[in-house]
């Protein structure tokens, strides 16, 4: 047979290529076998997932499960992964939905059941008719970031200008090709900034704030990194724009040699962003899948949240870094938009959201 | 022994070798004669085993080949331009086959070889380097080397000059002989095939249209077509036919082809003609002579005479040089 | 009918292969979006292809691919002849450099080209910033290599005699490359051409970044409609367009590649040195320079820069897990989980196209036998035309049962980056395969020598270079693979890509620099596995 006899060079060359390959590493997922007691618990995430290997080390301590992570795509993918794979789920627990996507995974019942106790302060992140008619409740929030507007206030001093403070102030021409953000069809923080401006404009004037917003040279960039990174003045690189859609925690990575910060973002013109943790409808280690929603609510993850994910926690007792609790100020009002509502409109939204900013 | 039974075999569905038997005895040599297109090579590429029959079968020594893959075959095939390997050297080339086998001592016998082909002293070049006929050479070598139970040859003097390939031809047929080779040769050139084979089959349309000994072949072709593409010059019929065999004393027949030097300048020759044309090679003077009763004919004349257009010529018929052939045209 | 068997036998592991981990899920997530509502509704989906968005979309894909593919294909094809044919110091550098951008992550590259021709960056003055000029550039940026990889493979080894000839019949140099190399070439080019063209209509990062979300091409499309809106039913519509799109291209493009006669004789002239007459390789040469250089300059200065100043601290960041541990792992390990990685994408895909290649390549007895190496050729060809995010959904909702269940595997993320690698990998090799002598094989075959060992008497010595062109391509599409990857990767062992995309997602100058280092040292790696790949290339192998 030819075909035996050419693969045998190859079967050879194959052998010596896994010298250096990653085949036969141990996965770490060995299937339990039916009846007996799961020994792991797979956690199914997005790809912005971090926690430091000394908190993976206790909690499997502490609960006797193997944690295994599995961590790809953005909120968006993570979502709808999910409702893709319920029939055959992709873990026991999932973390990473937030409130833009999660009326979809609740709608087609992605999630179990699971009353996690919450620590103090959290009540305000439970999403909105979550648990509510005396069902039970299965989502559970485990941190929240607002997507702002933040200014380069070094350069507005500059120029001797004052900073926008609003929504209204970024169509000013005062302001024109001041500011970039990310547009919302690629980008999660650009889908809470059109968000944010349904959610103060109303779902009938929103479009005509986004065409003065475009009227005013408004740069829109792919992601976040672009728009940050390379357009705005404080960025990495050297943009010219002193006006960018980013987080409310920010303004803490952008202090210079005097202490201060040279960024702030401006608390107006917020959508909150939470996150949740929720034990998977068909999981097979449901136990494990609780005991690590309970962990990621405990202090210690909870602390750990803010320098290893970028976002502040649930728990209003937890001690928040020096850098963060100076300069990172959260929105005590920030603008919102009913999930289900946003579940409804989303389509409608983005494809007229695509018209208006490619005119 | 290689014998053919009814083969045939298409491309696409298109017949080119249709219905072919042929034996060759160990030791022999023949040679597959027919024009470009006939399916000579066709026929070679099946016993190679590089095409597969349609129908019929191939056996050597009784055992059917159906199924046994060419490397299997112990047929050695040697190309029209050797398709030599040119990354490897001529000793490497040569020995090629002795490696595959782990032959020892093939240093020697590879020296051996290239002393058969007369190529001493050239086991270190590249055949980028080499003649056309010095790579012919290295791939008789090279095709030598294991003793293959058969040898198959594909038009191998072919791309050679006219000088070249006489002299090959005869050095190929005593190399053929002194390794005591069986082969089969084809060409579409007669004279190629007389100076190596001792057996001959000629090949027209897909059909093998005569075989024999290579005079017997010769001397009594299958039909007119055979005759001309056997080198005869003319193939005459009827009235024309009768003349000439009575001529040369032989008793009538309706159809006879003629060789260019059949008919002979001599005063006392049964036949008239009057000369149209003359052309004096080394050996003799060609002429086209308008012969009474029979027309326009090639003939020939020694180089004392010296006849010239429009002069009146007797000639006598070689009996040796005219093939009664069965069939009318 | 017994050599269509030994066909079918030889194409059973890639077909295999081909079929579990792409027509499987692809035909899993179509069903999803024709049967919505578990009814088939193929109406709907026609009614998609209305929509005028949708129409736009298409028509703009179509056209950017054409202009960035005959760009490349015009800049490739001299550059290919003086990085190929000519000898000058610094050569081999030179072909190393230009494969860089292959392996770069769209992310970064679109920073570093924004950095260029943004507002506020050196070339800010061009107003190329979001224009359709800016994305073709950027398509031309990537594929370029692709152009002069292939075709100078072919180009390397072709026979300079009929040139010659041409010549000394009184063809000047541009008659004889039109009427004697260039058909000669034109198997190469044509599928070089066919390469980069789907790569181009299928590109992602690009189209987003440089365009400025002005512009959709059908991959953002796809993937908006499925990660964001979960509108199965148009994306299904639009991956079908896709593929019947592809499907058209390569049944023009084998008729494009035939030619009358391929065989191609091994040229063992030594290459001569640059002269006047190379003005137009030069020239070529020069531009695809620039434009491959320019960003990648801008990366490595960026990459040196801390604040104001020059320093290596971004680099010496590299071993750390980023400013307040963005990272789980330092940078350093990614790039051992990316060389694995790719080192298991480029065997799986060498082997896979190998054995593709061997099969489109022998010559067809017959018309059935033709047509069938016909349909595998372009069987192989069609996981470029597919977008990652559709094939990514794919694989978790069909590769979920016993005995296909590979949600999980390990293996996926090197067999995702192989199919992607795989096309280029046979397009590499089949042209080459298919212009040598058949002959030559029948007379190693006739002298004793079973398949194999004709395959490395013959084709080997041939195929030496155009496999070490594979195997760089394979080897920098998987360490530059996001997409696919970015789907797939678990988070214990991200790769480079991923762990740069982590970098520059995140505030911080210090995150952005290293995520700058990053690549440069992305790019480094592959720059010099590239030259150890052609040192490698010793002169004896293949005299066996």
């Amino acid at each position: 047979m030819r075909s035996v006899r050419v693969c045998v060079p190859l079967v050879a060359l194959a052998l010596a290529a896994t010298a250096c390959s990653t085949i036969g590493e141990s996965s770490g997922s060995e299937e339990p076998e039916d009846g007996a007691t799961p020994t792991e618990v797979v956690l199914v995430t997005h790809e912005s997932f971090v926690l430091p290997k000394k908190l993976v080390k206790q909690f499997e301590e502490e609960s006797g499960f193997d944690l295994e992570v599995r961590a790809a795509g953005d909120a968006g993918v993570l979502t709808n992964k999910l409702v893709l794979t319920q029939d055959n789920p992709l873990g026991d627990v999932a973390f990473g939905v937030d409130n833009t996507f999660a009326s979809r995974a609740l709608a087609e019942g992605v999630f179990a059941p699971y009353d996690a106790t919450l620590p103090e302060g959290a009540e305000q992140y439970l999403l909105p008719g979550d648990g509510e008619d005396g069902e039970a409740r299965a989502l559970t929030p485990v941190d929240n970031a607002s997507v702002c507007v933040n200014v380069d206030d070094t350069w507005f001093a500059e120029q001797d200008l004052a900073a926008p403070t609003s929504l209204d102030d970024l169509v000013d021409p005062a302001y024109e090709g001041l500011f970039v953000t990310p547009g919302a069809a690629t980008s999660s923080p650009g889908m809470a900034f059109l968000l944010a401006t349904i959610g103060a404009y109303g779902e009938d004037g929103w479009q005509d704030y986004w065409s003065e917003l475009m009227d005013n040279d408004t740069l829109l960039t792919d992601g976040w990194s672009d728009a940050y990174q390379v357009d705005f003045t404080q960025g990495g690189g050297k943009g010219d724009r002193p006006i960018v859609l980013s987080y409310d925690s920010s303004p803490a990575f952008t202090i210079a040699d005097d202490g201060t910060s040279t960024t702030s973002a401006l608390l107006d013109t917020c959508f909150r962003q939470v996150e949740y943790a929720g034990v998977l409808e068909g999981a097979a280690n449901p136990a494990g899948a609780e005991a690590l929603v309970d962990f990621l609510l405990s202090p210690d993850v909870q602390a750990a949240l803010p320098e290893s994910m970028y976002v502040f926690p649930v728990d209003a007792s937890v001690e928040l870094p020096a850098e963060w609790a100076e300069f990172a100020e959260q929105p005590t009002e920030p603008i919102t938009v009913d999930p289900e509502a946003i579940a409804e409109g989303r389509d409608d939204w983005l494809r007229d959201w695509s018209d208006i900013t490619s005119r | 022994m290689l014998t053919l039974e009814n083969l045939s075999v298409s491309y696409d569905g298109a017949p080119a070798v249709v219905d072919a038997s042929l034996t060759l005895e160990d030791g022999h040599v023949l040679a597959v004669l027919g024009p470009s297109g006939s399916g000579k090579s066709t026929l070679l590429r099946a016993v190679a085993g590089l095409e597969p029959p349609a129908g019929g079968r191939i056996t050597w020594d009784g055992d059917d080949l159906a199924g046994v893959p060419t490397h299997k075959r112990g047929f050695a095939l040697m190309f029209q331009d050797g398709q030599l390997f040119n990354h490897l050297t001529v000793a490497r080339n040569v020995g090629y086959a002795l490696r595959l086998r782990r032959t020892p001592d093939a240093g020697a016998r590879v020296r051996e070889l290239l002393e058969l082909v007369g190529l001493q002293g050239y086991a270190d070049r590249l055949p980028g380097t080499l003649s056309g006929g010095e790579r012919q050479r290295v791939a008789l070598a090279r095709s030598l080397a294991v003793q293959p139970r058969l040898l198959l040859l594909d038009e191998p003097l072919s791309a050679l000059d006219a000088g070249l390939r006489e002299r090959l031809a005869t050095d190929l047929r005593d190399i053929l002989r002194a390794a005591g080779t069986t082969a089969l040769m084809v060409t579409h050139d007669h004279e190629e095939a007389f100076a190596v084979a001792d057996r001959l089959a000629v090949m027209r349309a897909g059909r093998v249209v005569q075989q024999g000994e290579i005079a017997e072949v010769w001397r009594a072709p299958a039909d007119p077509e055979t005759a001309l593409f056997l080198g005869y010059a003319r193939v005459l019929v009827n009235e024309a036919a009768q003349r000439v065999l009575r001529a040369a004393g032989l008793p009538g027949a309706p159809t006879v082809a003629v060789r260019r030097s059949a008919l002979v300048v001599a005063e006392q020759g049964p036949l008239r003609g009057v000369v149209l044309s003359g052309r004096a090679t080394p050996s003799q003077i060609r002429l086209v002579v308008d012969v009474e009763d029979v027309g326009e004919m090639d003939a020939v004349a020694g180089h004392g005479s010296h006849p010239a257009p429009g002069d009146r010529v007797a000639l006598t018929v070689d009996a040796g040089r005219l093939a009664v052939t069965p069939f009318g045209p | 009918m017994r050599r269509l068997f030994v066909l079918a036998g030889l194409a059973a592991v890639p077909l295999a292969v081909l079929g579990v981990f792409f027509l499987l899920p692809i035909s899993g997530m179509l069903a999803e979006g024709l049967w919505a509502d578990g009814t088939f509704d193929p109406g709907a989906v026609l009614e998609v292809l209305a929509r005028p968005r949708v129409q736009r979309v298409i028509w703009f894909t179509v056209w950017s691919s054409v202009l960035a593919t005959a760009c490349a294909v015009l800049l490739g094809v001299p550059a290919a002849h003086l990085l190929h044919r000519r000898r000058f110091r610094g050569r081999a550098a030179l072909r190393a450099l230009l494969l860089v951008p292959f392996v770069l992550p769209t992310v970064v590259v679109g920073v570093a080209f924004r950095e260029l021709i943004g507002e506020a960056g050196p070339l800010g003055f061009l107003g190329f910033d979001g224009s359709a000029g800016a994305i073709v550039a950027g398509l031309v940026f990537f594929n370029v290599a692709v152009v002069i990889r292939a075709v100078g493979a072919a180009w390397e080894s072709l026979d300079t005699r009929p040139a010659e000839a041409a010549a000394s019949l009184g063809a000047s140099p541009a008659h004889v490359f039109r009427t004697v190399t260039l058909p000669a070439l034109r198997p190469a080019i044509v599928s070089a051409a066919s390469v980069v063209f789907l790569f181009c209509a299928t590109a992602f990062g690009v189209v987003l970044t440089l365009g400025g979300l002005r512009y959709s091409s059908v991959e953002t499309e796809i993937y908006l409609l499925t990660t964001n809106l979960l509108d199965l039913q148009a994306a299904a519509a639009l991956s079908i367009v896709q593929l019947l799109a592809i499907t058209a291209l390569l049944v023009v493009t084998t008729r494009l590649r035939s030619v009358p006669d391929p065989t191609l004789a091994r040229s063992v002239a030594r290459h001569p040195r640059v002269s006047r007459g190379d003005w137009p390789g030069l020239l070529a040469t020069s531009v695809v320079v620039v434009l491959v250089g320019l960003p990648i300059a801008a990366l490595v200065t960026g990459s040196l820069q801390v604040g104001d100043h020059w320093s290596l601290e971004n680099y010496r960041a590299l071993t750390t897990e980023g400013s307040r541990q963005a990272l789980l792992v330092p940078v350093t390990q990614a790039l051992v989980t990316s060389l694995r990685t790719a080192v298991d994408a480029t065997w799986m895909s060498l082997s896979l196209g190998l054995l593709i290649a061997v099969i489109v390549s022998r010559r067809s007895r017959t018309r059935a036998e033709r047509r069938a190496r016909g349909l595998l050729d372009g069987l192989f060809m069609l996981p470029l035309g597919v977008s990652a995010v559709t094939l990514g959904f794919g694989f978790l909702i069909t590769l979920d049962e016993p005995p296909l269940d590979f949600r999980d595997s390990l293996l996926l993320v090197p067999i995702a980056q192989a199919l992607v690698a795989l096309p280029l990998v046979v397009r590499t090799l089949a042209p080459v395969l298919g212009g040598i002598d058949d002959r030559q094989r029948q007379a190693a075959a006739s002298l004793g020598a079973g398949p194999l060992r004709t395959f490395v008497t013959v084709d080997l010595p041939v195929m030496w270079k155009p496999l070490l062109a594979a195997a760089g391509f394979a080897f920098a599409v998987s360490l530059g693979e996001f997409g696919a990857t970015s789907f797939l990767a678990r988070d214990d062992n991200p790769t480079m890509p991923i762990v740069i995309f982590h970098l520059i997602g995140h505030p911080g100058a210090m995150n952005y620099g290293m995520a700058l280092a990053a690549s440069v040292v992305l790019a480094a790696t592959t720059a010099v596995v590239m030259l150890l790949v052609e040192r490698l290339r010793v002169p004896s192998v293949g005299a066996f």
